[in-house]
């Protein structure tokens, strides 16, 4: 009995140290990202209690910087809420490729551990799950210690940003940059370069005729579609990629 | 804004994203989807980042600036070089929020 729990704690703890190893990465790059994201949600009048309890609720990095610069301009509560939600549909995605690892888990620790999915910590677990050896324990220490580090780093970005004047270093730009660094990390082969291409000209187009932020879901649903429909007609030719 | 009306959209927005994670874990465990939807998915991330990108680098946010021709766009582009070679979101950040900077004070 009292072997097996000087087992399981010894597991539980290696798993952790583990687990900070593998998200050392993700948060080196959510520092960066968070403060910008706290001084640009500073300059739109939030407090810095304000900016900690949305990390903390949302966690959810380039809804936030939406929301925010959204609220900047005066936009609603369910406009942001509607756009937060289409900008976030693509974790569905994320978590249905880690539910295959997830048998057998009680349903509390899987509630927990949804809320910590994001574009990057997917990346890490994902792969990691891949590769084997890597279980629940290690999987949960990567959500939490980038989250976090997310929550520190966009607080400290709220304080900072009453000294940091307006636009200085290129702040205004870390949420574009960000999401070139994400989507170069999304171009693992020549399908998902179509798809991107396509969706980026399809969304300039409904920019300049839908209503709203409506473009952004109307044009990545549509490239998507259109990306799935191109790579069955090469399927044959090419055998795919 | 009023404290309570944000209390609530952070609520709403915390609910919308919480629900796209939780789902497929609570519902799916171990299950596929079919074949085409796994397809669709899987490119909805690439797609979303494109769609939220290039209207950003060519449509001009203010009155100056009145061609595509944007210093978002220019900063985007040398950013996205830079991406491809270092593949480091943290120094792709750094890079992309230096470059515009230095475009944006010239132009």
């Amino acid at each position: 009995m009292n072997r097996r729990s000087f087992h399981d704690t010894h597991r539980v703890k290696s798993g952790i140290y583990q687990g900070i190893a593998a998200a050392w990465p993700v948060c080196l790059g959510y520092v960066p990202i968070g403060l910008a994201f706290g001084v640009i949600a500073q300059k739109a009048g939030l407090q810095p209690y304000q900016i900690g309890l949305m990390s903390l609720v949302v966690f959810a990095g380039s809804a936030q910087f939406i929301a925010v610069s959204m609220l900047a301009g005066g936009a609603g509560a369910v406009s942001i809420i509607l756009t937060t939600f289409a900008v976030n549909l693509r974790h569905f995605l994320m978590s249905s490729s880690l539910a295959i690892y997830m048998g057998g888990t009680r349903r509390w620790l899987l509630s927990l551990f949804a809320y910590g999915i994001t574009d990057e910590s997917f990346a890490i677990n994902f792969s990691r799950f891949r590769q084997g050896g890597w279980g629940l324990v290690q999987a949960l220490t990567v959500n939490h210690v980038s989250n976090f580090f997310w929550i520190a780093g966009t607080v400290a970005g709220g304080f900072a940003g009453e000294f940091i004047p307006e636009g200085a270093f290129g702040i205004d730009y870390a949420l574009p940059a960000m999401f070139i660094g994400l989507l170069v990390m999304q171009l693992r082969g020549r399908r998902y370069t179509v798809t991107a291409i396509l969706a980026g000209v399809l969304a300039v187009l409904f920019a300049m005729i839908l209503p709203g932020n409506f473009y952004i879901i109307a044009a990545s649903m549509l490239a998507a579609f259109g990306g799935v429909l191109i790579n069955r007609r090469l399927k044959p030719e090419h055998g795919g990629d | 804004m009023i404290e309570v009306d944000y209390i609530w959209l952070i609520l709403g927005m915390g609910l919308v994203t919480y629900l796209p994670r939780w789902l497929p874990l609570a519902v799916l465990a171990g299950r596929r989807l079919p074949g085409w939807l796994v397809e669709w998915l899987d490119l909805i991330p690439v797609a979303i980042l494109a769609a939220l990108l290039l209207p950003l680098m060519v449509i001009p946010g203010d009155a100056v600036h009145d061609s595509p021709l944007t210093p978002e766009l220019f900063a985007g582009i040398i950013t996205l070089v830079f991406a491809l070679k270092v593949k480091s979101l943290s120094g792709t950040v750094i890079v992309g929020m230096l470059v515009y900077w230095l475009i944006s004070s010239l132009m």
